[in-house]
């Protein structure tokens, strides 16, 4: 439990900013603070939901409700920040980091796994906000204390970008939402969709490479709270192999880690069983390797099942 | 042998309306340890092997529930069991032992099970128990975990035919050529057994978590509800049952609301209604389509913005979802309040009641260690007058529709002293704290009242105290 007295409203926070002050230099300062601090505060709120929902990974499935619902607040978060510009600053501080280890951007969940495992061996320090899967090769406190350095890092720096205005980020002011909104619900206003493709459509070059990089970003986001599951690239399948299966459906079959005590590999997260259900639909980033990845883990279940 | 338990009855006070006075107090794991003979089937590939000697996780109960006419009461736990309780019936030689409830039957419903296929466990755990109306001298209720529904038959035995002609008397197959004439076997009296024998088994239906099933007013069909789809099953067949709502979307990416419960109406066996995680209940008519993803009506109270935070769409998932007896009203718990709704009115709730908004200002403490997604029930009296629900601190609430009064009392041995009432609890959310009030920071978040149950007609009440069972009454006649 946090200390008594901590105040964790964070919409009444976030308004104590725009209060204008008399003495401005004064004012702009403690804004800044107070910026700060609740972008901290937002960051821990983001770093304690990842954790949590890569924490499931007891022997029984985990709830999906509360799953979803730890989800939708990381999707809320993400949607603060991203108005705010925040998102942008530590997705590139991300990409960045991943660039330097040769990897590709859409990759940045597996490789951001792969990177901090290598480099936590190597004693490297990079800023990683993201604690994503793959703790099993770091223990929850060691993710503790590296999203702290890491938050506290990110917040240093939001707290000197955070006046700037997010200018080529969104077009509309009032929490419009960006583009990639309409690809998650499509339930609910239809109105809203149209507008945000309207939007979408016109804008600058400069507006538009934004948003590109923006819809990788949520993408590589909505893997990391979509799916939970590592899509290594794999060698060619063997075609034997393939015809055997052929006319099973590998949508069944997650990642065993804990039967193989594969150590690199991610634990179930709350959507490996919806995503594998789903890993034949359309996702254009994963669908690729899905097939190939899913035959490995029938290898893998096989071995087990004849015990060899 | 009728099974004994460990019982604690403590004589109820005289007739005061209001006043609450505990009635029986199961302890759960003294009931368990008593019956070990009989129902340890323990198997070996069970990875738990549980100790029936304390108190142990498997003895928590997950749910409590009184058959329609409030004789038995049937609770389910964590380890897969369920205990069903009788009243006692009045008799003149002790009129005041009347109301008290004993252990009828105890059996296991469900065992774990694992899935080789995506290695996991299948949970024995009871999430729900809904009774049949009685329709001879059995009875009959459906018991469910996760993935699978189950319909147990509950009856008495008291009499045993002997007599037999092919086998003699301790079973043996007798030769038959020394069988030289033909008689009738006769019933003989025995003691008294109950005995659970399970009917039927709905299976593979659910590829997620069931957490709600609701017998339909027809008598013959039953729905089951699990995160993403709900399922209408004949209670006679268990090969086929019909998908009626399915929310899963083509991308489960897109996955952004849950169903969290369902029931059907009282009165109309075409009419359900299902709540989900972002607070919204959909009423459904099943004469209109086969499946019901368009609901008819849609009951959603919009968001308060000056009480928005990170926090708003958890603390407005509905965590339990109850029609009344009349059929007119629909009750709905989410994390901080219990809302009464008319069915005619879907812009907004009849009456909100707070059941504790000191938790608001410690959201995120309780997301932390994620109370936060506790999901507790909520229960109508017979009357439709008076609503209960669960909360922290083994505290339970009970808020009175018409005088707009509201009781906090407490489950617990300490406070429920034999031939005491209830006595009214109080959180003190700041400043100076009273002598009997128990200050925020105080209370204990392990100690949580998920499961209750009202007794159909009288004032009778059930609450599930993790793995101690109270039940409360308000007089006795």
């Amino acid at each position: 439990m946090f200390p008594k007295g901590t105040k964790r409203k964070f919409s009444d926070s976030r308004e104590e900013p725009v209060a204008g002050g008399e003495d401005v230099n004064q004012s702009s300062l403690a804004a800044v603070r107070m910026l700060s601090s609740y972008s901290l505060q937002r960051q821990s709120l983001l770093d304690m939901s990842l954790i949590k929902l890569q924490l499931c990974h007891m022997l029984v499935e985990p709830n999906l409700c509360r799953s979803v619902l730890i989800a939708n607040t990381v999707r809320q978060i993400q949607e603060e920040m991203t108005q705010d510009g925040t998102w942008q600053i530590m997705t590139q501080a991300l990409s960045a980091a991943n660039a330097a280890a040769q990897c590709s951007a859409d990759r940045l969940v597996a490789t951001e796994v792969l990177c901090r495992q290598t480099e936590a061996a190597q004693g490297e320090q990079v800023p990683k906000p993201f604690p994503v899967v793959g703790s099993e090769g770091c223990p929850a406190e060691e993710v503790l204390e590296e999203e702290e350095a890491a938050a506290a890092e990110v917040g240093m720096t939001m707290s000197t970008v955070s006046p700037q205005a997010p200018t080529s980020y969104l077009p509309g002011t009032f929490g419009m939402d960006p583009c990639w909104e309409e690809e998650e619900t499509g339930e609910d206003d239809d109105d809203d969709e149209e507008e945000d493709s309207e939007e979408c459509g016109s804008g600058s070059e400069g507006e538009e490479r934004e948003r590109d990089s923006l819809v990788e970003d949520t993408r590589t986001a909505e893997q990391v709270f979509g799916t939970f599951e590592i899509k290594n690239p794999a060698p060619s399948p063997d075609p034997a192999l393939e015809e055997l299966f052929s006319d099973v459906d590998a949508s069944y079959y997650d990642l065993d880690t804990v039967l193989t005590g594969m150590q690199s590999v991610p634990k179930m997260g709350p959507y490996d069983l919806l995503e594998s259900l789903s890993s034949h639909g359309p996702s254009p980033l994963s669908s690729s390797t899905s097939c190939r990845s899913d035959l490995n883990e029938l290898d893998h279940i096989m071995e087990i099942i004849v015990g060899s | 042998r009728t099974l004994q338990a460990a019982v604690e009855h403590w004589e109820p006070r005289c007739d005061v309306s209001g006043p609450w006075i505990p009635v029986s107090l199961f302890l759960v794991y003294k009931i368990k340890a008593q019956m070990d003979e009989e129902i340890d089937t323990r198997k070996i590939n069970n990875s738990f092997l549980r100790d029936h000697n304390y108190a142990t996780e498997a003895d928590i109960i997950s749910t409590v529930e009184f058959n329609p006419t409030g004789e038995l009461l049937a609770t389910g736990d964590k380890g897969g069991r369920v205990v069903v309780f009788q009243r006692e019936q009045e008799s003149k030689n002790q009129p005041h032992r009347r109301g008290e409830y004993n252990v009828y039957s105890t059996f296991q419903s469900h065992e774990p099970e694992f899935d080789y296929l995506k290695s996991l466990e299948i949970e024995e755990k009871i999430n729900k128990i809904r009774w049949l109306p009685q329709q001879n001298a059995a009875y009959f209720l459906l018991s469910t975990n996760d993935k699978t529904v189950k319909l147990w038959k509950v009856s008495e035995r008291d009499k045993r035919p002997e007599g037999y002609n092919l086998k003699d008397e301790e079973g043996r197959i007798r030769d038959p050529t020394t069988i030289t004439a033909l008689r009738v076997p006769v019933l003989q009296p025995m003691d008294l057994m109950v005995e659970a024998t399970p009917r039927r088994v709905f299976s593979n239906a659910h590829t997620y978590h069931i957490n709600s099933i609701s017998v339909n007013s027809d008598y013959e069909t039953y729905m089951s509800t699990d995160d993403l789809r709900i399922n209408l099953w004949n209670l006679e067949i268990t090969n086929r049952s019909f998908n009626i709502v399915d929310i899963k979307p083509a991308n489960m990416e897109m996955l952004t609301e849950v169903i969290t419960a369902a029931e059907f109406q009282p009165s109309q066996c075409n009419t359900f209604v299902y709540s989900s995680s972002k607070g919204s209940i959909r009423l459904c008519d099943m004469r209109a389509s086969a499946l019901c993803d368009n609901h008819s009506k849609l009951f959603e109270e919009p968001e308060d913005p000056s009480n928005r935070s990170f926090f708003s769409e958890i603390i407005s998932s509905i965590s339990d979802v109850k029609f009344s007896h009349s059929g007119r009203y629909l009750m709905t718990r989410d994390y901080l309040t219990v809302k009464v709704w008319d069915l005619n009115m879907e812009s907004k709730p009849l009456e909100t009641y707070q059941v504790h908004d000191y938790l608001r200002s410690k959201l995120c403490s309780l997301y932390e260690n994620d109370c936060i997604f506790d999901k507790f029930e909520c229960v109508w009296n017979g009357s439709d007058s008076v609503i209960m629900t669960g909360s922290y601190n083994n505290f339970f609430r009970m808020f009175d529709r018409n005088t707009k009064r509201d009781v906090t009392l407490e489950a617990s041995r300490e406070n429920s002293k034999p031939r005491a009432i209830l006595k009214p609890r109080k959180v003190c959310v700041g400043g100076k704290r009273r002598k009997d009030e128990i200050s925020v920071d105080s209370l204990d978040f392990s100690k949580k009242i998920l499961h209750s149950a009202w007794h159909p007609s009288e004032n009778i009440i059930a609450v599930a105290a993790t793995n101690n069972l109270y039940i409360f009454q308000d007089k006795v006649n």
